[in-house]
């Protein structure tokens, strides 16, 4: 069976600025890779280009053996159309640093909402999906409450039962508690946690390298948009090999 | 206090139809303003550099032009080119057009406000453009623009004064007439202002409240 997560060479620009310069990484069912690195190396592009929130200049994404984001014809690739698309993000939640809950829905309905317009559930239906996810992120008491009401940590707790709510095969995080106020960091690694526990394939990239190494079965550190060092995290992050590793750990391990 | 009250008497009624005119001239103008609006707003997001040239003159035109001009050239313009139409429709396109190129305004940098993040979650969990518009863009907009909406239909119920100059029968027209049988010119404005207020004070105060509303929201 193939892969979950197949990324090919992947090479990302931006007006000339060369992001992403051939990256490649494998994910198998039920696995989790978290990706650290210093800052503008490239870590949430590599991110948005697996769901393709931005377009890969070059390069391939293929997820549960399927062609991601590109139709093929002949040779030839060429970008889905948007109807498309967004019917193959459906099977990938993200998570983003700055949370982006909907402020003019409640936690509930923001959690509701996609699998009533995306999957044309029905309305009870998507609440108890709804319920049942909140639950998950134990954010069940603050069902009714608006964006504004809850704090950082569990606005992101309503993001991450958002994201389940698509049932994803894959979910992504972007430095998810890098915008958190230190005492809430917690509560969102430890809900994290719980669905490494439980199974469900993530990508995560992240600062807490701590953390990284609990969760993840497998670390990438991407440097200036290539892969310098992967493997094992007790290998990549307790014996790392390359210097530019050696110093970016010891530099946040500080802190 | 009889004779004022005999002068309401004869003078009120026609007063009052003329504001059942205006009334009327405000809500059509301002659906089509409003449609009109959020439609220009929407292409614009589109990106579609020529299109974009085309609204932009539009609504630079519209804006940096007498409203009057614009009714004018509507209303006496258009028979030349074999379309005569009648006063009211003359008032309500001309207001229309010209309170599209206002909302259309309003409406871009109520969308453009929105975050990028609040559209990026959208299509991450799997709506198209469009359902990320309609269920998540558009009602944020539309909470933020109301006041500035609100207060654009404010102004436009006074500007339909405007609209007596082509003969379309609402208060100011009435009042003119009135005015040139009666010569009560003073009493008749005096009316004519008082029922004025009476329908756009009350709008006003709605306003205020939706753009406290608001403030506790954001
Ligand atoms: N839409 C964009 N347009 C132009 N440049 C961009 C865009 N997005 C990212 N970049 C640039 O690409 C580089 C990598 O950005 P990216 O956000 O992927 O870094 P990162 O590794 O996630 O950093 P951080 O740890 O700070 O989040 C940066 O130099 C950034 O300025
Ligand atoms: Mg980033």
């Amino acid at each position: 069976m193939a892969a979950l997560l197949r990324v090919d060479d992947l090479y990302k620009d931006f007006a000339g600025l060369k992001v992403l310069k051939g990256v490649s990484m494998t994910l198998e069912r039920g696995h989790k890779t978290a990706i650290i690195g210093p800052s503008g190396c490239g870590k949430s592009t590599l991110l948005r280009c697996i769901n393709y929130m931005e377009t890969p200049t070059a390069g391939h994404i293929h997820l549960d053996g399927e062609l991601f984001g590109e139709t093929q014809n002949g040779g030839k690739y060429q970008r889905m159309s948007e109807k498309q698309l967004a019917r193959q993000r459906s099977q990938v939640g993200m998570v983003f640093q700055g949370f982006y809950l909907w402020p003019h829905l409640n936690a509930r309905d923001n959690v509701a909402i996609a699998p009533m317009k995306v999957r044309g559930m029905e309305k009870r239906a998507a609440y108890e999906l709804a319920d049942a996810m909140l639950e998950k992120v134990h954010m069940s008491h603050k069902r009714d409450e608006f964006p504004e009401r809850l704090s950082g940590g569990q606005q992101q707790r309503v993001a991450i039962a958002r994201a389940l709510a698509q049932q994803p095969k894959l979910m992504l995080f972007d430095e998810p508690t890098s915008a958190l106020d230190p005492e809430l960091v917690g509560e969102v690694l430890k809900v994290i946690q719980e669905l490494a526990a439980e199974g469900i394939s993530m990508v995560l990239v992240t600062h807490e390298v701590r953390f990284a190494r609990q969760v993840a079965d497998h670390v990438i550190f991407l440097g200036d948009g290539v892969v310098v060092e992967e493997g094992a995290p007790d290998q990549v992050i307790g014996a790392p090999k390359h210097e530019r590793l050696r110093s970016f750990l010891k530099q946040i391990l500080e802190h | 206090m009889d004779v004022i009250l005999g002068k309401i008497a004869t003078l009120g009624p026609p007063l009052l139809l003329g504001a059942v005119t205006t009334v009327t001239i405000t809500l059509v103008s301002l659906i089509i303003a409003i449609i009109l609006g959020l439609t220009l707003a929407l292409i614009q997001r589109a990106r579609i550099t020529w299109l974009n040239w085309i609204i932009a003159a539009y609504i630079e035109l519209f804006r940096n032009t007498p409203v009057l001009a614009q009714l004018f050239i509507i209303y006496f313009g258009l028979p030349y080119l074999g379309y005569k139409i009648p006063s009211f429709l003359a008032a309500v396109i001309g207001l229309g057009l010209n309170g599209g190129a206002v909302l259309a305004e309003v409406f871009r940098a109520g969308i453009a406000a929105i975050h990028v993040g609040q559209r990026e979650a959208s299509l991450s969990v799997g709506m198209t453009p469009w359902m990320a518009m309609r269920y998540i863009i558009l009602p944020q907009t539309w909470r933020m623009t109301l006041p500035p909406t609100g207060n654009y239909a404010i102004a436009l119920f006074k500007d339909t004064a405007v609209v007596s100059a082509i003969a379309a029968p609402e208060i100011m027209f009435y009042a003119r007439t009135l005015v040139a049988s009666t010569f009560e010119t003073a009493f008749i404005y005096l009316l004519v202002a008082l029922i004025y207020f009476v329908l756009a004070f009350p709008m006003a105060r709605l306003v205020d409240r939706l753009e406290r509303q608001q403030r506790a929201w954001l």
